[in-house]
């Protein structure tokens, strides 16, 4: 089986992002920019999954800009074993994503697809269960254990109750919590080998789909900050402070 | 204008948290219609449901492909109704369930859709968070179908008062894709976390079983819910259902009490909207020391055992 593995360039989670000075946007474009970080224990499990014999082949997929390049390097080095940028300009959202990957999948016939949950610069979660409908397929959602199985996988997620095992008929859509394994430490010879590995382009177009962004973004800001705290310096101050000042014990 | 609410309930008992969606709900200028879908207990569900004030209809779809809440299903039969009967905005508070199953909905439209509404201006204008809650953006939808998800914390909770009719509706479209094998529930004998009024919730700095007994004996005295950080999370402390974050759970109790955990943004943005938030940290600097209203400087070994016998001794 093919496993497709879908990473997303994000601004470095460890960076304070920025807001444009007219409050249009986000200052991304001299941020330092990584591998959005559910997509690595994605990645890691796809290539378990071929390290396993499970999967004959894994294949990195990214849309966006040409500097998306970066992330499918790293990938690569990770043990992927080809990747494709799907080159597009400006804003995309999640579903513009689902169909470019959707296109994608339709060529490549991969038997698992795995994203990560969500992405840290939208945060929204979305890409994978629009990427499963898109395609008609089963999904499991915020996997924090997967198996192979005949003709299935087998998926923990972590939901609000606990946790739930389903069973997802392949092909199948598959996200990754955090909590899906410890990615492996890249080492330099790998990076060195990630180089010569392929790394196709192609143009959104090309695929045919339209992903032209549906919503309009009209303004961010900085949300309120809470006013300023004070420093008790025992725990019998604080209990009284709980008690008599904020009336909540 | 007609908004469709998906209910969530378990047990036959509706989810306190489908009485904050259906608040978001109403301030889109639309009708509301709720809808109740899952196995047989959903009609108890419904009977509940159709007591909440603002709700026009309710619509129950018991049906077994529906019973295992699985994303496949669920996701159909809502797309089906939303083309049926032409709802202009299909939301549902945002839960584990609902960010599996709404996106394959707005997929099936054809529609883009919203996560984590935290403020709906009007029918069209929304806020949402961006980069882990560092930022509040500001969108216009104009899809023919408004589809969201919308965070409980940032909606009160409709009350009862309302006499809506209740529709039974056959069961529908329901692809069957993923089974579902088992469901291991944590039953903490503690009230839910989103739900509670005190939340007491610690970190790495807990270090082993001895600072969990210390955390959990806080709880249980101001019977408070019990939250965790992914670090404590990580290091086999506390289940991960405990999980608050932006990633996780998002609470906003009148008290969290939060301690031997940092305050890293994806923690903070699970919680900053709590009313009154306590630190408890051995390093000054920590981000949470910051952010909190009272902050205390010390040992948890040391703070924890004192705080409660004059919790216990003022009250
Ligand atoms: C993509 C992504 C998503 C994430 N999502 C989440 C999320 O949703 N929720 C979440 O919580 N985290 C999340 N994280 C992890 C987050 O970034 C932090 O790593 C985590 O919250 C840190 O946990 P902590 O505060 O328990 O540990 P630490 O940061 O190690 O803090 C431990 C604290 O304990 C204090 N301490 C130590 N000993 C004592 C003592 N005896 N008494 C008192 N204080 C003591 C220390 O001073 C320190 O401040 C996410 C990370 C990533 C990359
Ligand atoms: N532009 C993209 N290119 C490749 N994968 C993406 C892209 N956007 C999102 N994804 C995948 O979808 C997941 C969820 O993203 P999101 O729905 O934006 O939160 C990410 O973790 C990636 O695996």
């Amino acid at each position: 089986m093919k496993v497709l593995v879908a990473v997303k360039r994000v601004v470095d989670d460890n960076v304070r992002v920025r807001l444009k000075g007219d409050g249009s946007g986000v200052e991304t474009a001299h941020a330092k920019k990584a591998m959005n970080p559910f997509d690595e224990p994605a990645v890691e499990a796809a290539v378990r999954l071929r390290e396993a014999g499970v999967a004959e082949e894994v294949v990195a997929v990214s849309v966006g800009e040409p500097g998306c390049e970066e992330v499918l390097r790293t990938a690569l080095a990770f043990g992927a074993d080809r990747a494709q940028l799907i080159e597009a300009e400006g804003e995309l959202e999640p579903l513009g994503v689902s169909k470019a990957l959707a296109a994608v999948a339709e060529r490549e016939a991969p038997g698992l697809i795995l994203l990560g949950q969500q992405a840290t610069d939208d945060d929204a979660a979305q890409t994978g269960p629009m990427l499963a409908a898109r395609l008609g397929w089963g999904q499991a959602t915020f996997a924090c254990a997967l198996e192979a199985g005949e003709g299935e996988v087998r998926v923990t997620r972590e939901v609000d109750g606990g946790k739930r095992d389903v069973a997802v008929p392949l092909p199948a859509v598959v996200t990754a919590d955090l909590a899906l394994n410890e990615p492996r430490y890249v080492k330099l010879p790998s990076i060195m080998k990630a180089k010569k590995k392929p790394l196709e382009r192609q143009a959104l177009e090309a695929l045919g789909v339209d992903a032209a962004p549906r919503l309009d973004l009209l303004e961010v800001s900085e949300p309120p900050a809470r006013p300023p705290g004070v420093r008790v310096d025992s725990a019998e101050a604080l209990a009284e402070r709980l008690r008599n000042e904020a009336q909540v014990c | 204008m007609t908004a469709l609410v998906i209910a969530e309930h378990r047990g036959g008992q509706l989810a306190a948290s489908a009485r904050r969606a259906v608040s978001a709900a109403r301030r889109l200028d639309a009708a509301v219609e709720l809808l109740v879908i899952g196995g047989e207990e959903a009609a108890a569900a419904a009977e509940a449901a159709a007591a909440v004030e603002g709700v026009e209809r309710v619509l129950c779809c018991a049906g077994e492909a529906y019973a295992a809440q699985l994303a496949e299903p669920l996701a159909a039969r809502v797309a089906e109704l939303a083309e049926q009967r032409g709802y202009t905005a299909v939301l549902a508070a945002a839960s584990s369930l609902a960010k599996d199953f709404l996106p394959r909905v707005a997929a099936a439209l054809d529609v883009a859709m919203l996560s984590d509404v935290t403020a709906i201006e009007d029918a069209e204008t929304f806020q949402r968070p961006l980069y882990g809650g560092s930022v509040i953006a500001r969108l216009r939808c104009r899809e023919p179908v408004r589809v969201m998800t919308v965070r409980g914390t940032a909606f009160p909770g409709a009350s009862d008062g309302g006499e809506a009719p209740v529709e039974r509706l056959e069961p529908g479209a329901a692809p069957a894709l993923s089974r579902l094998l088992e469901e291991r529930l944590s039953d903490s004998g503690r009230p839910e976390l989103t739900a509670a009024r005190v939340v007491v919730a610690g970190g790495r700095g807990l270090r082993d079983e001895a600072g969990v007994r210390e955390l959990e004996a806080l709880a249980d005295q101001l019977g408070a819910a019990i939250g965790a950080t992914r670090g404590a999370v990580d290091d086999g402390l506390l289940p991960s259902d405990a999980q608050v974050g932006l990633t996780a759970k998002v609470v906003a109790p009148e008290l969290y009490i939060a301690v031997g955990l940092s305050g890293a943004i994806y923690h903070v943005s699970g919680m900053k909207d709590s009313r009154v938030v306590v630190a408890i940290n051995t390093d000054e600097e920590a981000p949470i020391m910051q952010l909190a209203d009272y902050a205390l400087a010390a040992d948890l070994f040391e703070a924890l055992p004192r705080l409660r016998r004059a919790l216990a001794a003022d009250s």
